[in-house]
């Protein structure tokens, strides 16, 4: 079992690899003749106004933790939709209860307006 | 045919090595290490088709000729492209995160080579076939998140973090739909191995059983690819060119590359869950399978001369109001349906 992840394993190291070449091949070609204003930020053409590292608007938070609570939610649906057909009914309101508890979840952070853009 | 013919040199090799009394684990390192540079070589090929295709599609639905300079009907724009891409200065701005700014091009890639490991091409032609096989896709693709992020943060541009917020925000909201449509194939299939899903349609394709989670599964995997008409995260007209808005020469190309590889790979995947992958009469297994990624990515480039941009707020509306309560919809009634 664990031997079929080699290959997962190789491939990581493959991606960095090829990545890695592919800009050393590319420093080896190109010029750097780097300026002052060649390395300022760009912003249209005027001259840079403060830095971008400012705060996140709180509704990126909101988006980050519902997705994190509906994609761990993904993760226990998959295992259970595999052996879905030998559950059977059993299966079949167990899961529905466990959805339901989180499309309610759904509904209550639409009702507080968290999914609100604007 | 030719894949039996490399299967049993395979195995002829690797009786030798086993008369060679070495551990076998350097076998399968060797040959995962050849697959691996043959699955580059084939990224950077079909990325290079696919730009050519695209600006000739997007030409000829505009009723223009699209490239048509370099060579015969300008076949090697996108070798005339490549060599200015190398070419080119790489201008790593005096206020950004240096070192995230260069790891962000190594993490964009990985995660595209690593979901090719379980992409059933053909007949037998998988590199290996894991068996938590599409879960394994959604576990890695989500790495894609993190080097938008990072390339967009390290930038220290307004524009590419704006770009890169839009973008992560998108990517992690239509990646519920999309995983929750593929639960109605992997409830049908049995399996989560996508050789297995590919067996499973062996009668009939899943688009028949599945037609609302195919479509949800195109919406999601449009959006999840940042293609027109929910491209915000590159927007030209507003924040110029999104999160890579500071990349320039190979780095940028990277970026590049992997998001038309993306664009490929959930083709790729839609064709494998929905489609039949790489089943059909007469034709070899791989010219299939082709055939049904070409459509799908067909059906990404006609979406961008189709429609119109989002609004942000309609795009979060979309995803979180429309297409996730369909999906629970759609994985219900199909649970449902096989339990009568």
């Amino acid at each position: 079992m664990a031997s079929d992840y080699i290959v997962v394993c190789v491939m990581f190291f493959i991606a960095l690899g090829f990545v890695g070449v592919a800009l050393f091949v590319a420093k080896l070609v190109r010029p750097r003749r780097p300026t002052n204003v060649k390395l300022t930020t760009y912003e249209c053409g005027e001259k840079p106004w403060g830095g971008a590292w400012v705060q996140y608007n709180v509704r990126f938070y909101l988006v980050a933790l519902a997705f994190v609570v509906f994609d761990v939610e993904a993760a226990f649906l998959f295992p259970w939709a595999v052996v879905f057909k030998k559950l059977g009914l059993f299966g079949f309101i167990e899961m529905a209860v466990f959805i339901f508890v989180i499309l309610f979840g759904l509904v209550y952070v639409w009702r507080k307006g968290a999914l609100k853009w604007v | 045919m030719i894949a039996g013919w490399i299967n049993s040199c395979y195995e002829s090799i690797r009786n030798w090595w086993v008369a060679c009394g070495i551990p076998l684990v350097w076998l399968d390192i060797i040959r995962a290490i050849l697959l691996g540079i043959v699955l580059a070589i084939i990224v950077v090929v079909a990325v290079l088709i696919l730009t050519y295709v695209e600006r000739k599609v997007a030409g000829h639905f505009q009723s223009r000729m699209g490239p048509m300079r370099v060579g015969w009907h300008g076949l090697l724009q996108p070798i005339a492209d490549a060599i200015k891409l190398i070419q080119k200065e790489d201008i790593v701005p005096e206020k950004a995160d240096y070192w995230v700014f260069t790891l962000a091009p190594f993490v964009v890639f990985v995660p595209v080579m690593m979901v090719l490991v379980v992409i059933p091409f053909g007949d037998h032609l998988i590199v290996q076939d894991l068996n938590i096989g599409i879960l394994y896709i959604f576990a890695v693709s989500g790495i894609g998140v993190v080097a938008i992020l990072m390339g967009g943060w390290a930038s220290n541009n307004k524009w590419s973090l704006l770009g890169a917020m839009r973008s992560v925000s998108q990517m992690v909201s239509y990646e519920l739909p999309l995983i929750l449509s593929v639960l109605g194939v992997v409830i049908l299939a049995g399996t989560m191995s996508m050789g297995g899903i590919v067996e499973a349609q062996r009668k009939m394709w899943f688009i028949v059983y599945q037609p609302l989670g195919f479509i949800i599964y195109l919406f999601a995997a449009t959006a999840e690819v940042n293609r027109v008409p929910f491209d915000l995260p590159e927007a030209e007209q507003e924040i110029v060119a999104g999160y890579n808005t500071e990349y320039s020469g190979m780095k940028f190309a990277m970026f590049y590359l992997a998001e038309y590889a993306n664009m490929f790979i959930v083709s790729m995947i839609g064709a494998t869950l929905f489609l039949g992958g790489w089943q059909g009469p007469l034709l070899p297994s791989p010219v299939w399978f082709l055939i049904k990624t070409g459509a799908m990515v067909f059906i990404l480039l006609w979406f961008r001369w189709t429609f119109p941009r989002f609004r942000v707020d309609q795009l979060m509306d979309f995803g979180w109001k429309v297409l996730l309560p369909f999906a629970f919809i759609n994985l219900l009634v199909t649970a449902l349906v096989v339990i009568i």
